[in-house]
């Protein structure tokens, strides 16, 4: 098995169990390229990739931008903020208008859910979906899932709770899809107004205490709370969110276990976590932002494997 | 398919012992010298020179590590198969070193000039000489030679040679396959 199933990433939930080794595999060999002295390497020279946010971002972009110039692939950025988007143009008329630029891949940032996919079925480059809307960010989950493997030797079997604001993350969907088909067991805990209704359909535990969720775990992933998404007040004041779902040293002393502590950034610093817990040995934030690098040069070489010539 | 032995666990023996000797001939304690196993068959070659540089020849300090070509390969996107990457381990410096590529089975010249490529993320060696095994003369692609070679063997394009190693594949022994 060494080629991916799928053309495109447009989700973690059109991929298989092979699929999410195989990334990691060719990650581990990424993660080495990309300590060496020279940090590159030449296997992509001959792809251009449009990298197309329509929303902002600055890890992620950076991150995929990074990626791909150490793959040596010819890179070009499209920042709809900056673009004939705000003159009326539609999706698929701007992206056709860049591949009429002989571009190979397109790695895409939305607002709505599901535009990679709408996008696969009607231009002929390789997608990945770096983020539409509340859908799927599936390489975030992959380098979330990546550096549990790092860190605890492996995912399957580990528990792992997702808190915060699950109802507006993207983060937080793909976690779930990667993390169990890795056969790991997903807990989510956060408000209930930030809860989606049906969740626990996807086999998910749902908690709102916080300490209670902590016990069980042995990963917690926090997530950010989006405030930018919020068309109506999901809870009464930050304050109140940061006492029942902010992540301190206190509580997590209290706690008779250590437990691994993940951030898909950017960090609220004070509102979801405290200072010392994100700075801590604990937190693997910082190595979650390594990872990404490799993860994201994993996907790209392997759909770039399979462009026909 | 029909397989002809070309050498046997004694004449590889052989072989190898030369080959160590004229390393030795060139390098001798081996203070400024690396020797690369290309992967990934390369790597039982450059492992067994090794082992017997330190267990027969006494020499203390052999830095040895293993050069993964697969990133730097010039068919991406060109055969049929995608190409699989394997481990590389160098854990030292070869800025200004000698480095020697070390390879089962030189054919093309291709992964050599994979490897020429490759080894330059790990600094500016100060020369770099090949070893290998065998060398099918007359296959070559691009303007490659080894400096050391075991047995030089002519084969033809369709014709396959395997070099077995006791450690991974039961017995020391090289085989021509005619497909």
């Amino acid at each position: 098995m060494s080629e991916l199933s799928v053309n495109h990433l447009l989700g973690i939930k059109y991929l298989d169990k092979q699929d999410i080794q195989l990334i990691f595999k060719t990650a581990d060999h990424f993660k080495e390229v990309i300590n060496r002295p020279i940090k590159k390497v030449p296997s992509l020279r001959d792809i251009t990739i449009a990298n197309l946010f329509f929303e902002n971002s600055t890890r992620t972009k950076l991150s995929f931008e990074l990626a791909e110039k150490r793959l040596s692939a010819d890179v070009i950025n499209f920042s709809a903020s900056q673009s004939s988007v705000k003159k009326g143009e539609t999706l698929i008329d701007t992206v056709n208008n860049i591949l009429s630029m002989k571009v190979d891949m397109v790695v895409m940032r939305h607002p709505s859910p599901g535009a990679g996919v709408f996008l696969s079925k009607h231009i002929d480059a390789s997608i990945i979906n770096a983020g539409d809307g509340a859908h799927e960010h599936p390489t975030q989950a992959l380098l979330d899932s990546y550096s549990i493997r790092e860190r605890l030797g492996e995912v399957k079997g580990k528990n792992v709770v997702i808190v915060g604001d699950i109802l507006h993350s993207r983060v937080a969907l793909s976690n779930i899809f990667a993390l169990q088909l890795q056969g790991a067991s997903v807990m989510v805990c956060g408000p209930k107004t930030l809860i989606p209704k049906y969740i626990d359909k996807l086999g998910v535990k749902v908690e709102t205490n916080l300490r209670q969720a902590l016990n069980w775990c042995d990963v917690a992933n926090v997530l950010r709370v989006q405030n930018e998404r919020m068309d109506i007040s999901y809870f009464p004041s930050t304050r109140e969110y940061t006492q029942q779902f902010g992540i301190n040293a206190a509580l997590l002393n209290s706690l008779d276990k250590e437990v691994t502590i993940m951030h898909p950034g950017p960090i609220n610093r004070g509102v979801e976590i405290t200072s010392d817990v994100a700075d801590s040995k604990q937190a693997i934030i910082l190595n979650q932002v390594e990872n990404g690098v490799a993860i994201r040069m994993a996907v790209i070489y392997l759909l770039a494997s399979k462009i026909k010539k | 398919m029909s397989q002809k032995v070309l050498l046997n666990a004694k004449e590889v023996n052989i072989i190898l012992h030369r080959l160590a000797c004229q390393l030795i001939e060139n390098h001798n304690d081996f203070t400024n010298t690396v020797l690369i196993g290309i992967q990934p068959r390369g790597k039982y070659l450059a492992n067994r020179l090794a082992k017997m540089l330190k267990a027969d020849y006494k020499i203390k300090n052999i830095q040895l590590g293993h050069l993964d070509i697969t990133f730097f390969r010039d068919d991406f996107r060109r055969g049929d198969k995608p190409l699989e990457a394997n481990t590389t381990d160098i854990d030292f410096i070869i800025e200004n070193k000698k480095v020697v590529f070390i390879d089962d089975v030189l054919y093309t010249g291709r992964s050599i000039r994979a490897a020429l490529t490759a080894i330059q993320s790990f600094g500016r060696p100060k020369e770099i000489e090949l070893l290998t095994l065998i060398d099918r003369r007359f296959s070559r692609h691009l303007p490659i030679q080894p400096d050391y070679r075991g047995r030089q063997v002519d084969a033809i394009n369709n014709e396959k040679v395997k070099v077995n190693w006791k450690e991974n594949d039961g017995e020391d022994a090289v085989y021509l396959i005619n497909n």
